[in-house]
């Protein structure tokens, strides 16, 4: 019934905003997010992780953003310090504690900035009531989460079970593979989160120490441009106060205590939550280039991951190419909202389907088994956690196991 | 590719949102019927007859075009009062969200909350949704396709409602003028109201003044 959202044309609808083409305080051009990334020449450039967020924020025009210490954020939360103090944030301070950093990312995304924080582990377990209500409250916050461990034995390494706890917050959820990945989903997810038809948080996580901690080329358009400001009339709400008339509407009785209808009030609210999820797929389809990239994706044998699990894969892949075994790849670049027809449609060839990720639940593996005829062609592994690498061996080992092929020595995971 | 069709209800005691479907809103230039995007043109034709089929049409102005903000809107608000004068259509505001307790009275208001009561109470079978926040019209669109038979046109100044029966996106003076325009032609040509004989209220300072 409805047309396909085309890659090709790799644009969205251009900014209209009053303020595009006109000059900020730091004499930065407010640039609609297309010309940023298509028609401005890019510099490669050696960084870590933590020093591309603070690239992208200096382009970002953010407003306001929030910092606590939670390794292994803390040094980008620091960074972008810096930029306040050089003046390209309007306002920027420490929390008193995690969940206290999203209540104040909330108060400071209702009053109309743009906003952004970091956090991780167990900063995201601990701020998390805030996150469902961020998106009932249809506030496009972007907050980077720096996946690592959030159980006891503490952890501080990297390990992505924290996403699956975002996945029914009603944010946009997406995963980046590296430090580039980074750079394009901070500025590209503003763009897309704050979409009148979508306007919800998003969480642009990363594989902490692996992408925050290491250096990478990345290719970064020039400092004097910037991203358009967030523009406070798109909003599909009006401002909520949570205390004042005449809106008060979060306090108020229809949502806490009445008749059945306030119910279906409510529910009809959370589905517009998700709905919102959905319209994303529009915006982000022509400025990801897609929900997923694949490689080779007619072979019998497959790797469907993201993060840095795709990285190690395509070593992996590289090195059963070497022996003769033809292996496929799919780089799932969006969690929520979930590429589901992209992933049937890339799969459809598979005999073999196999989950590499850096957590013990397997929450990806079980995504995609839920969206894919004849599941049991997934196998959900190779699975590391807690800091743990994943050693590319690893995954050849376990495609050959599973195969039936002749395995080398076992490989030290020490 | 969705084949979901939004659709009168009522549908279900909690319908889907139409985009957790599949559908898709309109790009600029266009408009979605029944969630089947097509020419922006070709809806205004068929929005026009349904109003004039219908035996209580009625726009529901949200805040957005209720109050004077900009000069603009007081254009826009002035095209309406047109359009609710060329088709006729009645005029129910949906002044605010807020819950409305103890009760609503339903011959004057309508709240995203419970907006089937004002449906139900007044037998509106088509309506209009303009000027009111994306989010609110979202959950009301929903709430009356699922528990009532009116037929729902958005006239939505942002991207659209796919949880409308008919939408119209980036929704201006011109496209009101456009819709009030082919309701005259049609009329023109011997299509005829059927809407039944209502008399406009008027709303005063402390509440609605009997017409």
């Amino acid at each position: 019934m409805n047309k396909q959202v085309e890659t090709s044309d790799r644009k969205i609808i251009a900014s209209k905003h009053v303020k595009l083409g006109q000059k900020n305080q730091k004499g930065q051009t407010y640039t609609d997010v297309n010309d940023i990334f298509y028609k401005a020449k890019q510099t490669p450039s050696f960084l870590t992780g933590s020093e591309v967020i603070r690239a992208a924020i200096k382009i970002a025009s953010v407003g306001t953003s929030v910092a606590y210490p939670i390794t292994p954020q803390s040094e980008a939360a620091a960074l972008i310090g810096e930029l306040y103090s050089e003046g390209y944030l309007d306002e920027y301070f420490r929390g008193e504690s995690e969940f206290a950093v999203m209540g104040q990312c909330a108060g400071a995304a209702f009053g109309g900035h743009r906003v952004f924080t970091t956090t991780a582990g167990p900063g995201t377990l601990r701020a998390m009531e805030n996150f469902p209500m961020w998106a009932g409250s249809r506030l496009p916050i972007q907050v980077c989460v720096t996946c690592r461990g959030i159980n006891s034995p503490l952890s501080i390494q990297p390990d992505t079970l924290e996403m699956h706890y975002l996945l029914e917050t009603g944010m946009l959820v997406w995963h980046a593979e590296t430090a580039q990945d980074l750079f394009d989903f901070i500025l590209k997810g503003f763009i897309v989160a704050e979409q009148p038809d979508v306007h919800v948080p998003i969480a642009t996580c990363c594989d902490g120490f692996f992408v925050t901690h290491t250096k990478d080329t990345v290719e970064l358009p020039p400092d004097d441009i910037c991203l358009t400001p967030y523009d406070p009339y798109r909003n599909p709400q009006p401002v909520m106060d949570m205390e004042t008339a005449p809106i008060r509407m979060m306090r108020d009785p229809f949502v806490m205590k009445s008749n059945y209808i306030s119910y279906a009030t409510h529910a009809s609210w959370q589905q517009e939550i998700k709905a919102a999820v959905e319209r994303s797929r529009k915006h982000t389809i022509p400025l990801l280039d897609g929900l997923i990239d694949e490689h080779n994706t007619d072979r019998e044998i497959l790797v469907v991951s993201s993060g840095t699990a795709v990285s190690q894969s395509r070593e992996a892949i590289r090195l059963l190419e070497q022996e003769g075994i033809k292996v496929g790849l799919v780089k799932i670049k969006t969690i929520r909202p979930f590429p589901y027809e992209e992933v049937r449609q890339a799969t459809k060839k598979a005999k073999h389907i196999f989950v590499p990720e850096f957590n013990v639940g397997g929450w990806l593996a079980r995504e995609i088994k839920a969206c894919i005829p004849d599941n049991e062609r997934v196998y959900a592994g190779p699975h590391v956690a807690g800091g743990m690498t994943m050693p590319s061996e690893v995954i050849v080992d376990e495609i050959k196991k599973h195969l039936g092929m002749e395995t080398a020595e076992a490989v030290s995971l020490g | 590719m969705s084949n979901y069709e939004v659709k009168a209800g009522p549908e279900a005691f909690l319908p889907p949102a139409a985009a957790t479907m599949g559908n898709v809103l309109p790009d600029p230039g266009e408009a979605h019927i029944g969630g089947k995007l097509v020419p922006e043109d070709d809806a205004y034709d068929l929005a026009a007859r349904k109003i004039l089929a219908a035996k209580v049409p009625t726009i529901f102005p949200g805040p957005l075009v209720l109050w004077k903000w900009t000069d603009h809107v007081a254009e826009k608000a002035k095209a309406l009062r047109e359009l609710a004068v060329e088709a006729p259509m009645r005029l129910i505001p949906m002044a605010d969200y807020r819950p409305k307790y103890p009760k609503i009275i339903q011959e004057y208001e309508i709240n995203p909350n419970h907006p089937n009561l004002t449906i139900w109470h007044n037998k509106i079978d088509v309506c209009i949704f303009i000027g009111v926040h994306c989010h609110m019209a979202n959950l009301s669109l929903k709430i009356i396709r699922g528990g009532t038979s009116c037929y729902t046109i958005a006239m939505c100044a942002m991207a659209g409602h796919e949880d409308a029966c008919l939408s119209f996106r980036d929704a201006d003076l011109n496209m009101i003028q456009k819709l009030t325009a082919k309701i005259k032609k049609l009329k023109s040509e011997g299509v005829e109201s059927q809407a039944e004989p209502f008399t406009q209220f008027v709303m005063g300072p402390s509440g609605p003044l009997t017409p």
